[in-house]
């Protein structure tokens, strides 16, 4: 009769930990179609915008089909490089100060103000960085949006870089140290290097991320139909080009806004790719 | 160390680490070489950038007004053909515009709306208006079969009043006896920016229903009593393409471009009139101020369409202010004189009626008034 | 270069990152100055916000921020945490975990303004449908599809955390537990999830923080009314989507002011739920860390 009890009671167990099995894979089953799904519509979708004038060309006055985006991924390429020659270094030395002054209430107070600047909404940095830059310059331009890019990417770079610098075993620096290598010169030549793939991961998320932003933007970059190399003028740029386009009639300009999407998708996805297999070594 | 780099790790927003935790040994011999390449990389991109930077000298930089950006962005591309300067105008609406030149960070701003005396105060420098274009603001609609409708502006007042609720309501089916109107629920759509379109639009509403002029009124942004707001003249069309039921107030062009159909309207005279060169220019035929500033709505032309709008681009005065060049007034000035004559040629294409004479003389007098440094900009 | 240099060259850095900061706050604060004193309290009580008339009364942007990120929340929860309990306790290892991994991370970097695109395109034709169906007002925009759309971009988020808070489980503790003849369901719900509760629930916070400033998705698909929505299907606004909307053209000074006021409302917002979400985090990491 115990027996009975027993296995009934398994029985019961067994049961409730099949049906949980299946309750969960369900909805992650759910996420994951609705994330193929996606994926797989802006490559349809996309795909079919793709040609050589898409590329090559520029954008076409209202209503007119043909021409292309060039201006906007110029414009994202030359925001893009903006954003990092301004974040880069200030990630790395605002990583450093908190490496070398990890502890400190000053490295406190400079940790707080960088992981609060991660959570700022990014049309607030736009907002921002208009009355900042775009106002006293009496000008939109590629500076300004970079600049707003660049304190959008500069918390995730920091604290990844800052991460993996604490990552470095410290021997490598007492040994320095220990052969006399004054200790600026030992950070530099030894334990940057050392995080250097950590570095380039930061960077490369940091990238992606930005890469997206469209809402700061908005108010620095403007937009430009033609393209433009120009550091002081308004540029394009693909998530702007998504924006505008998607909102119009245009059936010509849908289709391009699509082919954008699959554009910046397709240079996210490539970036977590790359990154990904670099940590498989 | 590890769990609390990793719950650092984990308040990354672009990705999640999971794996970070791993390290990789680098060779740190090459840093000299790293260093020196580094440095003559950065070197060589900030002259690029420089040059770069150099080379863009002309180009003029615009905002605003989306009622006429169809015409606007045909000239500009056709006035680069002509004269390799590239204009960049961004149609952010009208109040965009103004309130870019306030601001002083465009070198022109487009509004369908003038700016009233009274307002002149929030301007820092003089203002002077240049008409460019005249067109019409229709009223689009996405019904099944695309029928072609007529409608009163009381009608159209009361429908975005609110009060107008189906498709197949008496007072539309009255109108349109020959029409098998559905049961379907009206959706107005408006401007959610600050419109010049909106400024005439509702200018045309406060005409014709006193309902609406004491409720609503007439601005270039107002409170909505019903619908549903989309971004420019772009986005209210782009939303009645795609809302069966909906219905909106855009430029003739937008509805043209994408095979949207357009209302008839009765003006003032009784008349059920299409928008359309002709009735456009009828609206537009009479007198004309010097200073350029006029409604056309509700036009007293017995064959005018009611609901017609000029537009105009809007600089300073005086030209020489922040840091701006001669040169840059000069390229100004003349890419407005082409814009009220040459560039007339590319508009009516695209179902926008030239500037008529008066209009183009009074024009002629304002673009000449532009100094620099209290000289006349065009000789 | 020296020694000291190169410390100055590091404080320097790390005290413009602070002014920057700083001068962030600073500048909303100031700017919104004007605003608080025409608007003062009403604020956030008043639904009338009529840039003619003068009056910023933000109430309906705060309903529509709150509205859809609960609504948001509610429906990913229950989807990441079960996304999350399958990455991190049943494919552990092995090439699936890669791929669902990958999976995920790209879902998470795809940028707002795409999955504004896709909402458009996708979501609110079917809401539109779902609309007729019930007989509500058939707009398709709205909050319920906002909502959705904000569901599925936060999901990434909540289900890697998830994830890791799970992964994070002492192997000692669940090896006991399974050596005690467990299933894994009861080892899953019984031990794994109440241990790590704190961080799962951080991660919530967390994701909240992001819900409530996602800017473009939600304008694109929000509908850009000013009123207080009555119903899943009605339009609405966001603080972030009347900031992207009417930033552009707010000429006055109190209009102007007014946007200040609201990024500023944001501003605090968003810290607060991510400070709340940091600190737990910390808390659940370091409470059992090794």
């Amino acid at each position: 009769m115990e027996n009975n009890a027993f296995k009934s009671r398994h029985q019961t167990r067994a049961q409730k930990d099949r049906f949980f099995k299946f309750a969960v894979m369900i909805p992650a089953g759910i996420v994951v179609a609705l994330l193929v799904l996606i994926l797989a519509q802006v490559v349809i979708n996309g795909a079919r915008a793709l040609n050589v004038d898409f590329f090559f060309k520029e954008q076409k006055p209202f209503g007119e089909t043909g021409g292309g985006i060039v201006q906007a991924i110029v414009g994202t390429i030359m925001l893009l490089g903006t954003s990092i020659v301004v974040a880069l270094p200030f990630s790395l030395l605002a990583s450093l100060y908190l490496y070398e002054h990890r502890g400190s209430k000053r490295a406190k107070v400079l940790a707080t103000a960088i992981n609060t600047l991660q959570g700022i909404p990014s049309i607030v940095i736009g907002v921002v960085i208009y009355s900042w830059i775009v106002v006293p310059l009496r000008s939109f331009s590629s500076l300004a949006g970079g600049v707003a890019l660049a304190i959008v990417m500069l918390p995730l770079m920091t604290s990844m870089i800052h991460a993996s610098l604490e990552m470095v075993p410290s021997s490598y620096l007492e040994a320095a140290l220990a052969l006399g290598v004054p200790r600026w010169r030992a950070i530099i030549d030894i334990i940057l290097p050392a995080s250097a793939s950590g570095i380039l991961e930061a960077t490369s998320l940091g990238v992606a991320r930005a890469a997206g932003e469209t809402a700061p933007l908005i108010f620095t970059a403007f937009g430009n139909p033609f393209l433009s190399l120009s550091l002081k003028g308004p540029v394009s740029a693909l998530p702007l080009v998504i924006y505008e386009y998607i909102k119009s009639p245009y059936d010509d300009w849908h289709q391009k806004a699509w082919g954008a999407a699959l554009l910046l998708v397709l240079f996210v996805l490539i970036l977590n790719v790359l990154i990904g297999s670099r940590k498989k070594h | 160390m590890q769990d609390g780099h990793c719950a650092l790790a984990m308040e990354q927003q672009a990705r999640i680490l999971g794996a970070s935790c791993n390290f990789n040994y680098e060779n740190g011999g090459n840093h000299m070489k790293r260093n020196v390449l580094f440095r003559r990389g950065l070197l060589m991109a900030l002259c690029l950038i420089g040059a770069a930077s150099a080379l863009n000298a002309q180009t003029l930089l615009g905002s605003g007004a989306t009622f006429p950006a169809p015409a606007y962005t045909k000239m500009f591309d056709e006035y680069y053909k002509a004269t390799g300067i590239k204009v960049n105008y961004q149609a952010i609406g009208s109040s965009g515009g103004l309130k870019n030149i306030q601001d002083r960070v465009v070198d022109f701003g487009g509004s369908d709306s003038f700016v009233k005396d009274t307002d002149f105060a929030k301007y820092p420098a003089s203002i002077v208006h240049i008409p460019t274009v005249i067109g019409a603001v229709v009223v689009t609609y996405n019904l099944p079969g695309n029928p072609a409708l007529r409608l009163t502006g009381e009608v159209i007042a009361d429908i975005y009043l609110g009060k107008i609720t189906k498709w197949n309501d008496k007072r539309i089916a009255e109108l349109n006896p020959a029409v098998k109107l559905p049961n379907m629920a009206i959706m107005p759509v408006y401007r959610s920016d600050g419109s010049g379109t909106t400024f005439n639009f509702t200018a045309y509403l406060s005409a014709v229903s006193t309902e609406w002029k004491s409720k609503v009124g007439n601005a270039n942004s107002v409170s909505w009593p019903a619908g549903q707001g989309a971004a420019q003249n772009a986005g209210v069309a782009g939303v009645v393409k795609q809302t069966p039921g909906s219905i909106g107030y855009v430029e003739l062009a937008y509805a043209h471009q994408s095979n949207m159909p357009a209302a008839a309207i009765k003006n003032s005279s009784g008349v059920w009139v299409d928008a359309s060169l002709a009735s456009i220019s009828a609206s537009a035929a009479g007198a004309f101020p010097p200073d350029s500033r006029i409604l056309l709505v509700n036009t007293n032309a017995k064959e005018g369409y009611p609901i017609s709008a000029l537009t105009w681009i809007i600089v300073y005065r005086e030209q020489k202010y922040a840091s701006r060049t001669l040169e840059q007034a000069e390229h100004l000035a003349k890419l407005l004189w082409w814009m009220i004559h040459d560039g007339q040629n590319f508009v009516e294409a695209l179902d926008y009626a030239k500037l008529p004479a008066p209009a183009i003389k009074a024009a002629e007098a304002i673009i000449k008034s532009i100094t620099y440094d209290g000289q006349p900009v065009l000789k | 270069m020296n020694d000291r240099r190169f410390n100055a060259l590091l404080g320097l850095a790390a005290l413009l990152i602070v002014f920057v900061f700083a001068g962030f706050v600073l500048t909303l604060v100031v700017q919104s100055l004007p605003a608080v004193k025409q608007e003062g309290a009403a604020f956030l009580y008043s639904s009338e916000w009529n840039p003619v008339t003068a009056r910023f009364g933000a109430l309906p942007f705060i309903i529509g921020t709150l509205l859809t990120s609960s609504i948001a929340l509610v429906i990913a929860i229950p989807l990441s945490l079960s996304a999350g309990i399958v990455m991190g306790e049943y494919v552990r290892s092995g090439w699936l975990r890669s791929l669902l991994n990958t999976l995920i991370n790209v879902l998470a970097s795809i940028p707002s303004v795409v999955f504004g695109l896709w909402g458009i395109e996708v979501v609110i034709p079917l809401v539109r449908n779902l609309a007729v169906l019930i007989g509500a007002p058939p707009y398709g925009a709205g909050i319920l599809s906002a909502s959705l759309v904000l569901a599925i971009m936060i999901i990434p988020y909540m289900s890697s955390m998830t994830r890791e808070a799970l992964m994070n489980v002492p192997a000692g503790l669940r090896e006991g537990a399974f050596a005690l003849g467990l299933t894994k369901q009861e080892v899953v719900t019984g031990i794994a999830l109440p241990f790590a509760r704190q961080s799962i629930f951080a991660g919530i916070l967390l994701s909240l923080g992001r819900a409530l400033g996602e800017t473009m998705a939600v304008t694109m698909l929000i509908g850009n009314a000013t009123r207080i929505p009555d119903s899943l299907f009605s339009l609405g606004n966001t603080l972030a989507s009347v900031i992207a909307s009417q930033f552009n053209e707010a000429a006055s000074d109190v209009h102007r002011s007014a946007m200040m006021r609201l990024a500023l409302m944001l501003l605090l917002i968003t810290m607060i739920a991510g400070w709340f979400g940091r600190t737990l985090m910390r808390k659940g990491a370091s409470a059992y860390g090794k």
